[in-house]
């Protein structure tokens, strides 16, 4: 199967995995971090799909959320600052067996990997993302990110920052082949659980943008932001994220916006009044880059050994 | 004409007996797109065929589109021939084919001409429409005269121009049918080379190719009153040909790797090149990064995912890839980084051979980052060092790094033939059960070794981080803990140390001098070295493969010898210049780590001209250094 020898793809008596099963250590976050939240998803979400956590790597960055890997009992990569991307399109290249999540923070994807990012926008490969934005550098120690809001004091801008930030959700929109696009909430876990599910279903680069409170360092943010109900907006579609009635009906304000009109979705990234939850946009045809990672493997040692003696030959004398 | 003594550069009279010679450098300039390179590598490819040892080089202008007829545009290939094994471009050239008069100045530029060399002309530019160009030609020729080479002007345009319309497009193999005849080669070694290079073309493309060589053969031999014969020794071995970069391709073919991750930048490019074309029907893929930090780390993602990866870049590429490659070695990922040395540092001499990335690839990282280094002196180890820094690599699980050099990038050099093995080949991806008390790091005390879980074995789930860590691959700040760690990552290599051989000498065991190498310049050194000992002079060498950990025994080996000294293409200070000495002396790479590895007074001589160091140079290195 996918290419690897069937004498080592091991038979495992099918198993049930509970939530424990996903569960590892306690988290080191702060209390009331919004990353508590998204862990709790994540783990719940591996029990809905009976993911195995042997088959399955969470590869992150470096920053409070880029913790994230230590606290699920699959395989984790715990890498560099910036840097998740390409390890992860590495990891999924010549391995369609494995799941990927890919967990980074505004910093650590905005920033110094915002290069990596806008180039893994357009491999489209196969994984799931999830942004987990708290407008601030929490593991530094409160310095502006490039999606902190113009006016945001922080230790590298005391008379608050002067730029206006940019979107996430917009700059993925922009970058050619995005294949799904989302936002939600961390103190909206319902709205989450459904938003990331969807995120996994999908076959592709699946980017979830999760606004993510940090009491700490943006606290007034925080009140703001959950409290807000006016600018919060349900994107509501039946090719969208569907949430049960219950929480429907906790959003005032509802859009229908159909997910496969890239023009709209791009409008509503750029509307700084509001925050729009749920799907901007997905196609599901756009090219993976891991169906070309894929698309030889299993060679035996007799193809490889025929292959050489072949290139040999034309360099014989 | 020259009145040069050494009876091997004078040109016998016509009919006489071919004069028979040990070996003779060719060279072939011209602008780019003259195909001089093709001729010169079938002319390299007939004279190996038949049992000759070659070495070829290319001649790669300055820029990509350089003006035509100019001394920055000179393109083309150095070919040394010889009787016995060649292992270098050697000196100066012995026989020039020159398509105007202005390329072969870019060579006179870099001291590749002497007196008495032999300059076959293009002649067409002397009754060029142009005035300003016949003044050119005729100005070079006399100074061409003047310095004493041997010109004799051809009109190949005129010649081709029989044959074919467009003479650009074909003046090469006219080039190929004289230098048939001049090296005495014969004419149906011509036709055969012609119909192999040509086999995917057109019946009529070979024909007109094959009238072409005859056409500059015949010419050659009714107007030429000179003919060499190097006479050949046939090895009856299976041999290939091919050039460093190319072994390096192939290299990793042959390892069982099947992901190369890379970003282009000259002069490692070729080396991908060749792989994206055959590597897809071998079972492998190159993926061509947005940059190169990227791609060291995709390649350490499918080398944590099982399928062991390699990265080619040059220097520039390598400065980026540093913060990935602490994390190879702190996380200990296997890995195979290919190095195609160039100048430095910035984006210095793109084109040009240095051996400048020594140091930095030991301690480019920040923190304590022990790793395996090692350098190929051959063609045909650019072939075999990949297969074994694959193997190294995921038994030391350790990120493995192959110094070679522009200069071995296009030197081209006949080898005996691989004989393939098939465990060259990785094994499938281990997918076992992970047994449940081994941790991700247990590292044994005494090796400092330690397997990995790879993604898919069920039991060895574990989060890997750049973070210092404990056995159990969790975050530590705990001082006794890193302390250990860090012992234990330098313990293995401290192993593997213990599994290398001294180096052998060439030469004898003790005496006034000992050269001390690594990477290109092995040919050079050993071919100047072996001048040296027939004069007289007490000189032998040693030509170091592994950097990191470094060869055993090197002191033992030291104190048998009044001097040593180190010879490189990298960067050292001259006392002899102005507020240089030896309280402030920065030495070349390799000498430091010698000095400071056997506490012996390593002497050193480098230069960062970009060129290949000719035996000649260090000839006269060695006899300075046995005078002072
Ligand atoms: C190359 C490099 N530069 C800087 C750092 C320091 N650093 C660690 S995390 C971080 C910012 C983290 O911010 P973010 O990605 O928003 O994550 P958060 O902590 O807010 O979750 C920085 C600057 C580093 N580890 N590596
Ligand atoms: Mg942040």
């Amino acid at each position: 199967m996918y290419g690897l020898k069937s004498d080592v793809a091991l038979d495992l008596p099918s198993k049930y995995y509970s939530l424990e099963g996903y569960e590892k250590g306690v988290a080191r976050w702060c209390p009331g971090c919004g990353d508590h939240a998204v862990l709790t998803n994540m783990q719940k979400l591996l029990r809905e799909k009976q993911l195995d956590p042997a088959k399955t790597v969470f590869v992150s960055g470096i920053g409070c959320s880029s913790r994230f890997p230590h606290y699920m009992n699959t395989y984790g990569f715990h890498g560099l600052h910036g840097r998740a991307f390409p390890v992860a399109e590495g990891v999924k290249f010549r391995r369609p067996d494995l799941d990927v999540f890919v967990v980074t923070g505004d910093g650590d994807c905005c920033s110094i990997g915002a290069g990596a990012w806008i180039h893994a926008i357009r491999y489209n490969m196969n994984m799931t993302v999830l942004l987990l934005n708290n407008e601030i550098y929490g593991l530094t120690k409160k310095q502006a990110s490039p999606t902190s809001r113009i006016g945001t004091v922080s230790n590298t801008t005391p008379d608050g920052s002067i730029l206006p930030p940019l979107s996430p959700v917009q700059t993925t929109l922009g970058v050619a082949n995005a294949s799904f696009v989302a936002q939600t909430a961390d103190w909206n876990p319902a709205h989450m659980y459904e938003t990331i599910k969807a995120a996994y279903e999908h076959k592709g680069f699946s980017f979830v943008h999760i606004i993510q409170r940090c009491p700490i360092f943006q606290g007034a943010l925080v009140d703001e932001q959950v409290s807000n109900k006016d600018a919060m907006v349900y994107l509501e579609n039946e090719n969208g994220i569907t949430v049960s009635e219950e929480i429907a009906k906790t959003f005032k304000n509802k859009f229908n916006h159909n997910p496969s009109d890239l023009s709209e979705a791009r409008n509503l990234a750029m509307d700084t009044e509001k925050v729009h939850m749920g799907l901007f946009y997905q196609d599901k045809n756009a090219p993976c880059y891991d169906d070309y990672g894929a698309s030889n493997l299993g060679y035996t040692v007799e193809q490889k050994e025929e292959a050489l003696n072949k290139e040999l030959d034309k360099y014989a004398i | 004409m020259s009145d040069s003594t050494e009876t091997k550069e004078m040109p016998a009279t016509k009919n006489s007996k071919a004069i028979k010679i040990d070996e003779h450098i060719v060279e072939i300039v011209s602008d780019s797109g003259e195909g001089a390179q093709k001729c010169g590598v079938s002319f390299a490819a007939i004279s190996a065929k038949m049992g000759n040892g070659v070495w070829t080089v290319e001649i790669i202008p300055a820029e990509i589109q350089p003006p035509a007829r100019s001394r920055a545009g000179a393109s083309g290939i150095r070919i040394r021939i010889g009787t016995k094994e060649i292992t270098n471009s050697g000196n100066e050239a012995d026989l020039v084919i020159a398509l105007n008069e202005q390329v072969p100045y870019g060579r006179i530029d870099q001291k590749a001409y002497k007196e008495g060399t032999v300059m076959l002309l293009e002649s067409k530019w002397a009754t060029d429409a142009s005035d300003v160009i016949q003044n050119k030609y005729a100005e070079a020729l006399a100074d061409f005269k003047s310095r004493g080479y041997n010109v004799i002007e051809i009109p190949m345009e005129v010649e081709c121009l029989k044959i074919v319309k467009n003479a650009r497009k074909g003046k090469n193999m006219f080039v190929l049918g004289m230098l048939c005849y001049i090296y005495n080669r014969g004419i149906d070694k011509g036709e055969t080379q012609i119909k192999n290079i040509f086999r995917k073309k057109s019946d009529a493309i070979i024909n007109s190719n094959i009238e072409l060589l005859n056409a500059g053969y015949q010419w050659a031999s009714i107007n030429l009153d000179f003919q060499y014969d190097i006479p050949v020794v046939n090895s009856g071995r299976d041999m290939v040909v091919m050039n460093g970069n190319e072994a390096i391709g192939l290299g990793v073919l042959a390892s069982g790797m099947e992901v190369c991750s890379m970003y282009p930048i000259t002069p490692a490019t070729s080396a991908s090149h060749l792989l994206a074309d055959v590597f897809k029907n071998s079972g492998g893929l190159v993926h061509q990064a947005e940059d190169e930090i990227a791609a060291v780390g995709f390649a350490i993602g499918s080398s944590y995912a099982g399928k062991t990866a390699v990265t080619i870049t040059s220097g520039p590429g390598m400065a980026l890839k540093t913060e990935f490659l602490g994390l190879a070695t702190m996380a200990e990922i296997p890995l195979v980084v290919i190095n195609v040395q160039r100048g430095g540092p910035s984006t210095g001499l793109p084109t040009k051979v240095e051996q400048g990335d020594l140091l930095s690839t030991l301690y480019g990282q920040p923190g304590d980052a022990p790793k395996i280094v090692m350098a190929t002196s051959t063609i045909e180890e650019c072939f075999q060092f990949v297969i074994l820094a694959r193997k190294l690599a995921e038994s030391f699980r350790t990120p493995v790094y192959i110094l070679t050099d522009a200069n071995l990038a296009t030197g081209q050099q006949p080898f005996p033939r691989p004989k393939i093995k098939k465990d060259w080949f990785a094994p499938p991806i281990d997918q076992s059960l992970w047994k449940g008390d081994v941790r991700p790091y247990e590292w044994d005390d005494t090796t400092g070794m330690s397997k990995r879980p790879i993604p898919g074995q069920p039991g060895g789930q574990h989060t890997l981080t750049g973070l210092a860590h404990t056995k159990e691959a969790h975050v530590s700040y705990n001082p006794d803990e890193n302390q250990e760690s860090s012992e234990l990552r330098s313990r293995k290599f401290a192993s593997f140390q213990k599994t290398l051989k001294p180096p052998t000498i060439n030469g004898a065991d003790k005496g006034d001098l000992l050269i001390v190498g690594w990477g290109s310049t092995l040919g050079a050194i050993e071919e100047a070295v072996g001048i040296a000992q027939k004069e007289g002079i007490k000189v032998s060498s040693i030509h170091l493969r592994f950097l990191s950990p470094l060869e055993p025994g090197l002191k033992e080996i030291f104190q048998n010898f009044k001097n040593v000294m180190t010879i490189e293409i990298n960067y050292s200070d001259n006392n002899e210049n102005p507020q240089f000495s030896e309280s402030n002396k920065r030495y070349s790479q390799l000498s430091w780590i010698l000095r400071a590895r056997t506490l012996v007074d390593v002497d050193c001589y480098s230069n960062v001209e970009g060129q290949p160091l000719s035996p000649k140079r260090i000839l006269g290195v060695i006899k300075k250094k046995i005078n002072t």
